[in-house]
């Protein structure tokens, strides 16, 4: 039993390093997700003609906007990937669907992680808020809803993968189920930026996490192998 | 036999509701103070508790055909979640006219609205899906874990709800108090039974159909078979 | 104890049942060459006894691991030769991942281009990979969907060879394939699917080997 647990967080791994090596080289998903984030974030200083207080009002909801829409951009590629020359079938018939999962999860992880990161400075220029006091914390929030994002987009991902108007399908499907979340990351964000979080609330994004995350790792079985 | 049961209910649910309308619009007396606007609160919550009991139908049935693999459940669970969406419907259109009598705008973002609104988009998005899955199996397989996923997030929703409420400070206008009058009960008792009994009926004769068109599919598998 | 066992095994697309109650037994060390018309249902057989697929009905049991080619050549574009061996190394839990794809690399004749992106070899080229990519882990029971179709000269010796590795090393081989010719020399049982069943299987035997077609005629449609 265990070394099948270790067998599978090797493969699982192994997957996550396929993922970012393949995006690293043709950079769609990060050059599309990024892109947007930067767009909306223009757009939305132009649409809007706040004061500083208004600005520090709506921080958290704006960023977490940005990272919704650039999050859904890049778990549509996870599973979307594996279907040129059928490798979807090679892993499934190799590799246990968990593992699968997993990897695809992790490397969704780290490449919404980079857009998230390079936009914050962009965020923080355009919009004259300091994120820098209370970096720590909002690193935590952002890993956490971060999380939570992935491990929901990458099972719709999988889900997703065979039906029609997939690129349509996945974002109606996927940003009701992460309204939740971004609601507490919303919050958060808001609060950390203006010096007045109440941090007990990243309860409410463990929660998340635990929950989707536990669901995905068990249903993921069942969604690739009809 | 099974005709004479949805008859039966049908009949019986629609004589409950029209003596039910009878009692709500012309029998019961509304104290001044909350206005006759109030007497929807028989509809709105009713439509509510037995969308609610659709939903939690639908989540079982779905589990129910993971596990066992038998179409009748999948024809259950999506019979489920349309009947139950409609109830939503309802709930929705009531509470909108409610808050524009009572408080002069068609929306407010109080906590039992918001939270029928997201399992109103949550199962949109499964009726969405549906459609856009050709092969039995997959889609039943697809449409049970959304299910699974969108009943999982309601309670996290309620917290993301409640969280914001407090953080906001947004008092809003609530649409029901606390507690209702004893003298209150037996309409609103005899709403949910009324409508309990009706949707009941209506995801029998959905059933059915989906059971004929299985039938149907049967037959046309045994010619193939030829 | 057998190496694959198909008991009534039905699989449903929609309302059409690709296989209907198929049964068969292989043996370990057995090389079964699974025949049969277009829309018998072998694809469909495969990709349940690589566990791809659930049956609709019946029951699959299969021992040890194992390698599956099917119709798609499941190496990735964007990662070179020698990259996509060794992340199927990985996967596999080989123990020495890259030594074991330079092997399976230098066994396909691809060690030259080992470094080249898979988007950028020639369709011979991808399919010596695909092929060597099956092999690398040394399975024990090998699933090949059409192995030979469309293949050139240069891989079909390749794949030969192979084959007869594995046999050597005892690995049970299910193939399914159009080439009759070519199967028969290496098949040591035949099973033959006719519209979602197993009409026959057993040892290959000298008709077969000497007139390809005989097996269809014996046993294949009256009505046709």
């Amino acid at each position: 039993m265990k070394s099948g647990l270790r067998k599978g967080l090797a493969a699982a791994f192994a997957i996550a390093r396929k993922d970012l090596r393949t995006e690293w080289r043709t950079r769609e998903s990060l050059n599309a997700s990024l892109s947007f984030a930067v767009v909306i974030l223009v757009l939305f200083s132009f649409a809007f003609d706040l004061d500083r207080e208004e600005k520090l009002a709506i921080s958290g909801g704006l960023l977490w906007l940005v990272y919704a829409f650039a999050g859904a951009l890049i778990v549509n590629r996870s599973f979307a990937r594996e279907l040129p020359n059928d490798c979807l079938e090679v892993l499934i018939a190799s590799v246990p669907a968990w593992a699968i999962f997993l990897g695809k999860a992790i490397a969704c992880f780290l490449l919404l992680l980079i857009v998230e990161f390079a936009s914050l400075p962009i965020f923080g220029l355009f919009y004259n808020i300091s994120w820098i006091g209370s970096l720590l914390p909002l690193l935590l929030v952002i890993a956490l809803a971060t999380w939570g994002i992935t491990v929901v987009g990458a099972a719709l991902s999988a889900v997703t993968v065979n039906v029609r108007l997939r690129e349509l399908m996945l974002p109606v499907l996927l940003y009701p189920l992460m309204i939740p979340l971004l609601i507490g990351a919303m919050e958060l964000t808001t609060g950390l930026l203006n010096g007045n979080a109440v941090l007990s609330d990243v309860r409410l994004l463990i929660v998340f996490d635990v929950m989707f995350t536990s669901l995905a790792l068990y249903l993921i079985e069942f969604i690739l192998v009809i | 036999m099974r005709e004479k049961i949805v008859y039966t209910l049908g009949i019986l649910g629609t004589i409950l509701l029209l003596w039910n309308f009878y009692n709500i619009f012309l029998v019961i007396p509304i104290d001044a103070l909350q206005g006759d606007i109030f007497r929807i609160i028989f509809i709105h919550v009713p439509a509510a508790i037995t969308a609610d009991t659709f939903y939690a139908v639908a989540v079982i049935a779905s589990i129910g055909f993971l596990v066992r693999k038998n179409f009748a459940w999948d024809s259950l669970a999506v019979s489920a979640v349309e009947v139950g969406t409609m109830f939503t419907l309802v709930n929705l259109a009531t509470g909108s006219i409610w808050g524009r009598v009572e408080w002069g705008i068609w929306w407010a973002w109080d906590a039992r609205m918001t939270s029928q609104l997201m399992l109103f988009l949550l199962y949109l998005g499964y009726l969405l899906m549906r459609p856009a899955i050709a092969e039995p199996q997959q889609r039943g397989t697809m449409s049970a874990v959304l299910a699974i996923f969108a009943a999982a997030d309601i309670p996290i929703v309620t917290m993301a709800i409640r969280l914001h409420n407090v953080r906001t400070q947004h008092p809003g206008p609530v649409l029901e108090t606390g507690g209702l009058a004893p003298v209150y009960w037996p309409p609103f008792l005899t709403g949910i039974v009324a409508f309990l009994l009706l949707g009941t009926a209506m995801i029998l004769v959905r059933l059915h159909q989906e059971t004929s068109r299985r039938e149907i599919d049967s037959l046309r598998r045994e010619l193939h078979a030829i | 104890m057998h190496a694959v066992a198909a008991d009534r095994v039905w699989k449903y697309f929609g309302d059409y049942p690709a296989l209907r109650g198929a049964s068969f037994e292989v043996a370990k060390g057995a090389c079964v060459a699974l025949l049969g018309r277009n829309g018998a249902g072998k694809t469909t057989l495969l990709r349940i006894l690589a566990s791809l697929s659930k049956p609709s009905k019946g029951e699959v049991r299969i021992l040890g691991r194992i390698g599956y080619l099917g119709h798609g050549i499941g190496v990735y574009d964007d990662l070179s030769a020698l990259e996509n061996l060794s992340l199927f190394g990985q996967l596999t839990g080989i123990e020495n991942p890259k030594q074991a794809a330079n092997t399976a690399l230098e066994r396909v004749g691809l060690t030259r281009v080992k470094d080249g992106l898979a988007r950028e070899f020639s369709r011979g080229m991808r399919q010596r990979l695909a092929i060597a990519r099956a092999f690398l882990h040394n399975p024990d029971l090998l699933l090949l969907d059409e192995p030979f179709t469309s293949l050139d000269d240069r891989a079909v010796a390749v794949l030969q060879q192979l084959l007869a590795d594995a046999r050597a090393r005892g690995s049970t081989i299910i193939m399914s394939t159009h080439q009759i010719r070519e199967a028969m020399e290496l098949a040591s049982d035949v099973a033959l699917l006719d519209r979602g069943r197993i009409i026959f299987s057993g040892p290959r035997n000298n008709e077969m080997l000497l007139d390809p077609g005989w097996l269809y005629r014996t046993y294949g449609d009256i009505r046709e």
